[in-house]
C-alpha cells in the first residue's frame, strides 16, 4: 500500500497549487498514515469493527488518486422532491455545486480553506489520510443572527466514473451567534466498493442551533467513515440524527464538546440492517463546563447476519457540575445470526451530576406478538407493527417536522 | 514522641498496619528459573508441578505488562522482588495449632482471627496464609469426616495430585494474561478445597491472607472444586502492614462447579490502601475465574473492596453448562488516592444460562473508580439472560467514577439489560437524617449502607457485620 499511497500522493499534489509549507504538512500527515495504517481491532475504539480487515476483505488494495480537473455531470434525478432546499453536491468526492438559492447571499459566506489542516482530539489515523488527500475544503459561515430559511442538503454521490477506491471529504461550518442551520446528508452511491472518509467540523457560537440529519438509506457496497466534530458555545444546541442502513460498512463518529454553559447535545440513531452489513455509531460527549446536557437514543433492528455496534461515552469534567447526561441503546435481533455489541461508557469526575445509561438487546417480545395476532393480525403484520413502533420512537425525536416527515417517508415508518 | 504519635495516628487509620518481626526464609531476590526451582524444591513438589511452573515462565517471558487499564502505576521491577518468603519456624511444618510460633498466633489474634478460639466459637474453618505459606488450617477433623478436603494447596499437591493435576490451570491456563501467568510460575501457597459429590459443606470455609515481609510479592493460588450436587461457601479476607513502598499481590483463584453444584465465594478485601497522600499500599492484581462446568451449576462472587492502593480485578464466570447461573455482587469503595478498576465477565456458552451483576461503586477524596465488565452471549447460548446494574456514588469533586461495560449479544433468543447511574448523596437525604439527630458522618454511613444493601445482603452473616463497619471506616473524613 505504501508505494501506491506515495505515488498517488505525488500525483495529487501536482494538481494543487499549494505553498511549500502546505505540501510539507500534507506530507507529514501522509507519513503519519503510512506509519499507522488503517485502524484495526487492537485499538480500543475499533475493537468491534476492524477497519483494516474490512477494507482488505471487501475492497482489497486501495488507490487514492482522484483527477479533480474533470467535472462530473450533476444528475438532478437524485434531488429530493417536495422539499425546497439549498444544495451542495459532491460527486465522486469533488464539489460540483454549491447553491444557496433560497437564502440571503450576504448572510452566508463560503470560504476556501483548502490549506488548513484539521486537528481533532480523539481522532485516529483516518484524519491523517483525510488531511493528506483532501482536495478542496470549504468553510460555510452563517452570519450572526441569520437563520437559514430552507434546509441544506448535501448530496454525496458516487458513480461508476470514479477514479480511485478512496474518497476524502472535508467541510467546516461556523454558526455565528443566534444563527441556525438544518443540514441533511444524503448518500447516493452507484459505484462499486469504495472507501469514503468524511470529516466535518462544526463550530457553534452562542445560541446557535445545528440540526444534522445523516441519511444512508440506499443499498450500496461502499465502506464509509464519517467523523463529526462539534464545538459548542454557551446556550447552543446540536441535534444529530443518524439513519444507518444502506452501506456495506459504516461508522459514524460524533465528538461533541460542550464548552459553554447551558449547551446541549442530542444524538439519536437508527440502525436498520440486513444481509451481512456491519455498522457502528460511536459518540463521545464531553461535558466540559457546568449546566450542560446531553441525550442519546440509539435503536437497532438487525436481520440476517448483520452486526451493529454502539459505543457511547459521556465524559464529565470536574468543572462540569450539574451535568445531565442520558444514553439509551436498544436492539432487536430478528435472526439468530445477527449480533449487537455495545459499550456504553461513563467517565465522571464531578459529583453533582445526573448521568445514566441503559442498554438492552433481545428478540421481539412474544407476548406482544401474541397480543396482536389474537386481534387478527398475521405474524408478519404484527412483526412489522412492532418494529415500526420501536423505530418510530427515535424518529419522533427529530424536532424539525418538515424533515421528520421526509425521513419517515424515506424509511417507510408510519404513525 | 512525635514519631510515636505519628505511628499511633497512622494505626488509627488502618488498624491492621502493624508488622510482625518474624525470622523468615526468602528465596533469592529476582525472577528466573532458579528461583522457580527453589520454590518448587522447598515445597518438595513433584516433577509435573515444576514443569507447570516452567511452562508458565516460558510464556511469561514473552508477555508484556498490560497498560489499557485506567489506574496507571509506576513500572514494577519484577527482578527487585522476593518471590518466596516464609516464617522460619514453618520450615518443618507444625502438626497442630499448639506447635505454631506464638508470634504468628499473636498476629492473627491482632487481626481478629484467633485461630485457636475461632476453631471452637464461630464454626468457620480457617486457613491462614502468612506471606507465602499457609500456616494453619482449623476444623480439619470435622471436614475430613464428610470427605471434604480443605488444606493448603502445597499439601494438596502432595496428597491429592490426581485432583490438582486435573483441575489446576483448567480455568486459568498457564498461557493466560501477564499477571496470571506470573502467578502460575511462582505461586507459593493458597487454599485447596474439594467438596465430594452430594455433600453440602456444613460450615463456611475461610482463608485469611496476610502480607508481612517487605519487598515480597504475594502470589497465592486458590483452587475450589465442587463435585456433583455439592455446595460450599468460601470466605476470603486480606490485610497487610503499612509500608511506604508498594507491594504486589497477584493471586489466581479458580473455581470449578460440576453438575448441580454451587459455589459461593465472598471476599472482604482490606489490604493496606496507602496513606492519605497515596504513598505505599498494595497493588491488588488478582485473577479470579469460575467455570460452571456442569449442568445447573452456580457460581456466585461477592466482593467488598475497600483496601489496596490499586485494585485491578474482574472475578468472572464462564457459564458452560446448560442452565448454569453466574452472579456478581460488588461494593468497591475508594478514598484518598486509591484506585480501583474492577468488574466482572460473564461468558455465556451454554443454553438457558443466566447471569446477574450488581455493582456499587463509591468514590471519595481524590480517588478513582472504574467498573469494567463484559457480558458475552455466544451464538449457542440460546435463551440466556443477563441483568446488569452499576451504580456509582461520588463524594466531592476531586474523585472520579467511570463505567465501561462491554455488551456482546450474538443470540437473538437471549436478552441483555444493562443500567447504570451516577449520582451523589442528595441533600434531602442528608438533611432528613441530620434532622433526626445523626451527625453528618453517621448520616453518610447510613445512606451508603443503604446504597450497598443489595450486595451486603449476599454476604454471610459474620462477614456482613464486618463489611458494614468497613464501609463506614473507609469513608471517614470524606464528608464536609
Amino acid at each position: 500500500m505504501k508505494e501506491q499511497l506515495q505515488k498517488d500522493f505525488d500525483n495529487s499534489i501536482k494538481n494543487l497549487s499549494l505553498s511549500q509549507k502546505d505540501i510539507e504538512i500534507k506530507k507529514f500527515c501522509l507519513d503519519n498514515f503510512i506509519d499507522k495504517g488503517f485502524p484495526n481491532r487492537k485499538e480500543e475504539d475499533w475493537k468491534f469493527s476492524d477497519l483494516n480487515q474490512i477494507i482488505k476483505n471487501n475492497i482489497g488494495e486501495l488507490s487514492f488518486y482522484n483527477d479533480q480537473a474533470s467535472t462530473n455531470k450533476v444528475d438532478t434525478s437524485v434531488f429530493v422532491d417536495g422539499l425546497e432546499h439549498n444544495k451542495i453536491v459532491f460527486i465522486n468526492g469533488r464539489i460540483e455545486k454549491i447553491d444557496f438559492e433560497y437564502e440571503k447571499k450576504d448572510q452566508i459566506e463560503i470560504i476556501d480553506q483548502s490549506e488548513t489542516i484539521n486537528e481533532f482530539k480523539n481522532s485516529n489515523s483516518l484524519s491523517d489520510l483525510n488531511n493528506a488527500f483532501t482536495y478542496k475544503c470549504f468553510k460555510i459561515l452563517v452570519k450572526k443572527g441569520y437563520q437559514l430559511a430552507k434546509p441544506l442538503i448535501i448530496y454525496h454521490t458516487t458513480n461508476s466514473k470514479i477514479w480511485s477506491k478512496n474518497i476524502n471529504l472535508r467541510l467546516n461550518f461556523e454558526l455565528d451567534k443566534n444563527s441556525s442551520l438544518r443540514l441533511i446528508d444524503l448518500f447516493n452511491d452507484a459505484s462499486e466498493k469504495n472507501f469514503l472518509n468524511i470529516f466535518y467540523n462544526f463550530e457553534l457560537k452562542e445560541n446557535a442551533v445545528l440540526k444534522n440529519y445523516k441519511v444512508d438509506k440506499f443499498e450500496n457496497k461502499n465502506i464509509k467513515y464519517a467523523f463529526n466534530n462539534i464545538d459548542q458555545d454557551k446556550n447552543s444546541i446540536s441535534e444529530t440524527f443518524i439513519l444507518s442502513s444502506g452501506s456495506n460498512f459504516s461508522k459514524n463518529e460524533i465528538n461533541c464538546n460542550l464548552n459553554g454553559v447551558y449547551a446541549s447535545a442530542f444524538v439519536n440513531g437508527v440502525f436498520s440492517l440486513n444481509n451481512d452489513k456491519h455498522h457502528e455509531i460511536r459518540s463521545i460527549i464531553n461535558h466540559l463546563t457546568e449546566n450542560t446536557k446531553s441525550y442519546q437514543l440509539i435503536k437497532s433492528v438487525l436481520d440476517e447476519s448483520s452486526k451493529a455496534v454502539y459505543q457511547g461515552k459521556i465524559f464529565v469534567n470536574s468543572d462540569a457540575q450539574k451535568t445531565d447526561g442520558y444514553q439509551l441503546s436498544k436492539a432487536i435481533l430478528l435472526n439468530k445470526e445477527a449480533e449487537f455489541n455495545a459499550k456504553p461508557e461513563l467517565e465522571i469526575y464531578a459529583d453533582d451530576v445526573k448521568c445514566s445509561h441503559g442498554s438492552a438487546s433481545g428478540s421481539l417480545n412474544d407476548d406482544s406478538i401474541f397480543y396482536l395476532m389474537s386481534r387478527g393480525l398475521s405474524y408478519q403484520q404484527s412483526r412489522e407493527l412492532l418494529i415500526n413502533g420501536f423505530l418510530l420512537d427515535v424518529v419522533e425525536k427529530i424536532t424539525d417536522s418538515e424533515i421528520k416527515n421526509l425521513i419517515k417517508n424515506m424509511i417507510g415508518i408510519k404513525e | 514522641m512525635d514519631n510515636r504519635q505519628k505511628e499511633i495516628n497512622n494505626l488509627k487509620d488502618y488498624k491492621y498496619g502493624f508488622s510482625t518481626d518474624i525470622e523468615s526464609i526468602k528465596a533469592p531476590k529476582g525472577l528466573n528459573e532458579d528461583v522457580i526451582k527453589f520454590i518448587s524444591n522447598i515445597k518438595k513438589e513433584p516433577a509435573w508441578m515444576l514443569e507447570f511452573r516452567l511452562k508458565a515462565f516460558e510464556r511469561f517471558k514473552v508477555l508484556k505488562e498490560p497498560n489499557w487499564q485506567k489506574p496507571k502505576f509506576p513500572k514494577i521491577d519484577y527482578q527487585d522482588l522476593y518471590y518466596y518468603s516464609a516464617p522460619k519456624s514453618m520450615k518443618d511444618k507444625p502438626k497442630s495449632l499448639d506447635e505454631l510460633d506464638p508470634k504468628l498466633l499473636e498476629t492473627y489474634k491482632k487481626l481478629g482471627i484467633p485461630l485457636q478460639e475461632q476453631a471452637r466459637l464461630n464454626g468457620i474453618a480457617v486457613d491462614a496464609v502468612f506471606d507465602s505459606v499457609s500456616v494453619a488450617t482449623t476444623f480439619k477433623d470435622e471436614l475430613t469426616k464428610q470427605g471434604i478436603i480443605f488444606c493448603p494447596i502445597s499439601e494438596a499437591i502432595q496428597n491429592h495430585p490426581e485432583l490438582v493435576k486435573k483441575y489446576l490451570g483448567s480455568v486459568i491456563p498457564t498461557s493466560d494474561h501477564f499477571f496470571a501467568t506470573l502467578n502460575s510460575a511462582v505461586f507459593t501457597d493458597g487454599s485447596f478445597v474439594y467438596i465430594p459429590e452430594g455433600v453440602r459443606c456444613p460450615m463456611e470455609l475461610s482463608t485469611y491472607f496476610r502480607i508481612n515481609a517487605s519487598n515480597t510479592g504475594q502470589f497465592e493460588r486458590t483452587l475450589i472444586i465442587a463435585d456433583k450436587g455439592s455446595y460450599v461457601s468460601y470466605l476470603e479476607g486480606c490485610t497487610a502492614p503499612m509500608r511506604d513502598e508498594n507491594q504486589l499481590h497477584a493471586a489466581n483463584v479458580e473455581l470449578i462447579a460440576l453438575d448441580d453444584a454451587e459455589i459461593k465465594y465472598s471476599t472482604v478485601q482490606n489490604w493496606y490502601p496507602g496513606d492519605k497522600d497515596g504513598k505505599g499500599g498494595i497493588y491488588n492484581f488478582v485473577t479470579k475465574r469460575g467455570l460452571c462446568k456442569g449442568k445447573n451449576s452456580k457460581i456466585s462472587w461477592t466482593q467488598v473492596e475497600t483496601g489496596s492502593a490499586i485494585t485491578w480485578k474482574y472475578p468472572s464466570c464462564i457459564l458452560k453448562g446448560d442452565n448454569s447461573v453466574g452472579e456478581f455482587y460488588s461494593i468497591a469503595i475508594t478514598n484518598n488516592h486509591q484506585k480501583a478498576d474492577t468488574g466482572t465477565k460473564m461468558i455465556h456458552l451454554g443454553k438457558n444460562t443466566k447471569s446477574k451483576i450488581i455493582s456499587k461503586g463509591i468514590s471519595a477524596g481524590s480517588s478513582d473508580m472504574t467498573y469494567r465488565g463484559l457480558v458475552d452471549i455466544s451464538s449457542k447460548a440460546k435463551n440466556s439472560t443477563n441483568y446488569t446494574q452499576c451504580d456509582s456514588l461520588l463524594m466531592g469533586n476531586k474523585c472520579g467514577a467511570h463505567t465501561v461495560p462491554y455488551i456482546k449479544n450474538k443470540n437473538s433468543e437471549s436478552n441483555i439489560a444493562h443500567e447504570a447511574t451516577t449520582s451523589k448523596i442528595s441533600e434531602e437525604q442528608l438533611h432528613y437524617c441530620q434532622q433526626r439527630g445523626l451527625n453528618p458522618e453517621e448520616a453518610v454511613g447510613l445512606i451508603v449502607n443503604g446504597f450497598c444493601k443489595e450486595v451486603l445482603q449476599q454476604l454471610p452473616m459474620e462477614f456482613a457485620v464486618e463489611a458494614q463497619k468497613l464501609v463506614g471506616i473507609s469513608l471517614e473524613g470524606s464528608v464536609g
